[in-house]
């Protein structure tokens, strides 16, 4: 009996292990909206460089040293660029000023927190938890709180991506469990945002990331979305109708030579919008095809048809986890990295990288992106330093794959159902406390 | 249910009198836990919901027929209200969905049973799915005019209120799939669960009260007490019952 016990539980904490090894943070980017500064995080680290004054800024907390405790999941810069947001697993979510880069605002979250979002009008930080539950919180001077308010929820499911609509009239969640809802944001948010203007339903997996796509045409704009069914799909987001589905994850196959993967192994992991429509990038996990880098889908709205340009390939170990564009769409801006690897020295490792040249020339057909050299990069080897810690990661090309390989593995564990053997369900079963009583 | 409660030597799960399945042959534990990873299949989008395998009479050539599914009972338990309502809307589609399995296919065989060559119960389906994750891949916007949340588990605990079918945060995916005017209908025996209805709907910027008069008019909210298996032994019993309807109002 006591055996017996023992062995199930080694089991069920087996499982359990494997689950704890996806704790490792992927390093994410931010990019001012005029490309004033460049922010990263790895880790529990939040780095800033500030490319016109070409130094690492001091991001400045009163209530102590570090400005996380644990890892970052969430950053982004509010559309005006005056404020920047991050929140992580340290339950906190942080609203800094980008003038003094102080934390002007602190909330508490009672559980982690999986993605934020500054409305448009800087007036509200909005920010998503593990139980799928989205709070708001005032940053009106006389309205702030420590605490967030329920505004809606995703039932019981990891909220990816959220975002405000670039007019600011809706507040959209993407989740875990193939869904986009599209909300109203309300007058008064406190009160809640009870209104639900449409669902986006055609991601077959978890869907990671949404962006959003316009132009003067298009006002009102359209909606980018991509997942782990490896498609990018373009949508109508006040109708929920899917415009476009573009198969990336097949596309890379035929595009990366010998294609030799399984199928459905592309999870798209990160997914960025050129200002004028017309471009998209989309990060892509790779599994075992051969591509490295980013690939590049033309937009056309008017037609509303996404389509494959070019795969901009890199070095074998550059699998970037995040990306960033400021509104001139010049630059793309590209992370790659985790921290917490497993059996590693470093414990945390980021690499930064820019594609130059994205607009398209008026007298030249064809796009001709170029990635940048370490030393070409806006802000130069400085930028790299702090935004890296080092200048010179490039040659630890080992840690980058592995952290590569940890990256995938940490997306596969928060967002793949996990899916358990007959023997092991029954195991779990007979460990619930309400059988032990029994026994 | 059955005329012959008798125990039969034949394995047969159905009554050899009325042809209907017999109860103890699908036995299930009474609750099922909403929070955890579903296993089942569920349509992409609204638009893959394949109704003519639910109402093969309603859709004779396998056309999408422009009809839609009206009703949604949410939780059906054995299907004790579909039955009731079916006569009474002959043309209305009418849906159960429920979380265990068992407990769906049940219903679903009890539905078989009852259909008759001359369209009775036609009208009526059922689907196991967790309503309260995947609505919105079953219905679209304001298509529904009636839901009913029948005798809901009361989820005492602090700790589990959050798997009450009714919450603030669900309400507004009710209030997605339903259309203006259409009416929710909530039933309990538990007084506390009751207040807590309420209380959600009374919150809700999308629902209005509908007046005791109103819903005494009502031939639907006559039977709710009385259709299902739980409203009958509360009945039996002597408990009290606690009525909710609800009014969805534009934003």
């Amino acid at each position: 009996m006591n055996l017996c016990q023992t062995m199930e539980e080694t089991l069920i904490d087996e499982a359990e292990n494997n689950g704890r090894d996806g704790e490792v943070a992927p390093a994410l980017i931010a990019v001012h909206p005029l490309e004033k500064f460049v922010a990263v995080a790895i880790g529990s680290e939040l780095r800033v460089f500030d490319l016109e004054r070409g130094f690492g800024t001091n991001l400045l907390d009163d209530s102590g040293a570090s400005q996380h405790s644990d890892s970052i999941r969430t950053i982004g810069f509010s559309a005006s660029g005056k404020l920047f947001a991050s929140a992580g697993d340290d339950k906190l979510v942080k609203v800094w000023s980008t003038d003094s880069w102080q934390c002007i605002h602190k909330v508490f979250s009672e559980k982690r927190v999986s993605a934020a979002a500054i409305s448009c009008d800087d007036h509200f930080v909005s920010f998503a938890d593990k139980f799928g539950i989205v709070w708001i919180v005032s940053l009106k001077e006389n309205e702030r709180s420590d605490k967030g308010t329920q505004i809606l929820a995703h039932y019981c499911s990891i909220i990816t991506s959220l975002e405000f609509s670039p007019d600011g009239k809706f507040i959209l969640s993407a989740d875990r469990d193939f869904k986009i809802r599209v909300t109203v944001f309300p007058k008064k948010p406190l009160s809640g945002a009870h209104e639900i203007q449409s669902y986006c339903l055609g991601h077959t997996e978890f869907v990671s990331c949404v962006s959003f796509i316009g132009t003067s045409e298009y006002p009102q704009g359209f909606l980018l979305s991509g997942g782990g069914d490896s498609t990018v799909r373009l949508w109508d987001f006040t109708s929920g109708t899917l415009l476009d589905t573009c198969e990336v994850g097949a596309q890379a196959g035929i595009l990366g030579s010998n294609g030799d993967e399984g199928p459905c192994c592309h999870a798209v992991t990160d997914i960025c919008a050129s200002p004028d429509g017309s471009l998209v990038a989309v990060a892509i996990q790779r599994q075992v095809s051969n591509l490295h880098g980013v690939m590049l889908l033309t937009c056309d709205l008017s037609s509303r048809r996404l389509s494959v340009s070019k795969v901009v390939t890199m070095q074998e170990t550059f699998i970037p986890s995040s990306l960033g564009m400021s509104v001139s769409g010049e630059n793309l801006w590209m992370v790659s990295g985790a921290s917490n690897l497993p059996g590693s020295v470093s414990s945390a490792l980021a690499r930064v990288k820019v594609i130059s040249r994205l607009k398209q020339m008026p007298d030249s057909s064809e796009l001709e992106p170029a990635v940048l050299e370490d030393n070409e990069v806006p802000g130069g080897t400085k930028l790299l330093e702090t935004l890296q810690g080092s200048a010179s990661i490039a040659q630890e090309e080992e840690t980058l794959a592995a952290a590569a390989e940890a990256v995938k593995t940490a997306m596969r564990n928060l967002l793949i159902k996990r899916q358990y053997s007959v023997e092991k369900r029954e195991l779990r079963k007979k460990s619930r406390n309400d059988r032990k009583l029994k026994q | 249910m059955s005329q012959n409660p008798k125990p039969s030597s034949s394995s047969s799960s159905k009554s050899k009198s009325s042809g209907l399945p017999r109860k103890r042959f699908y036995r299930a534990r009474a609750h099922s836990n909403p929070l955890s990873d579903s296993h089942f299949p569920v349509p992409i989008n609204p638009s893959l919901f394949n109704l003519s395998q639910h109402y093969p009479h309603f859709f004779p050539d396998r056309s999408n027929a422009p009809k839609r599914i009206e009703f949604a009972d949410i939780g059906c338990g054995f299907g004790g209200l579909l039955v009731t309502l079916s006569p009474i809307f002959p043309d209305t589609l009418m849906i159960g969905m429920e979380i265990r399995d068992k407990v769906a296919s049940y219903v679903d065989e009890r539905i078989r049973a009852l259909r008759t060559p001359l369209g009775d119960y036609h009208n009526i389906s059922v689907v196991r799915t967790n309503s309260m994750k995947y609505l919105p891949n079953y219905f679209e916007k304001a298509q529904l005019s009636k839901m009913f949340f029948l005798f809901p588990d009361p989820h005492f605990k602090e700790k589990n209120r959050r798997r009450r079918v009714i919450s603030e945060s669900l309400l507004d995916e009710y209030a997605y799939v339903m259309k203006v005017g259409g009416l929710v209908y909530a039933v309990t025996d538990v007084e506390e669960l009751g207040e807590w209805i309420r209380g959600c709907l009374e919150r809700h910027c999308l629902f209005q009260r509908v007046g005791d008069e109103e819903a005494a008019g009502d031939p639907v909210a006559k039977v709710l007490e009385s259709a299902t298996e739980e409203g009958k032994k509360v009945l039996r019993n002597g408990g009290q019952t606690f009525r909710c309807v609800y009014r969805r109002i534009a934003a």
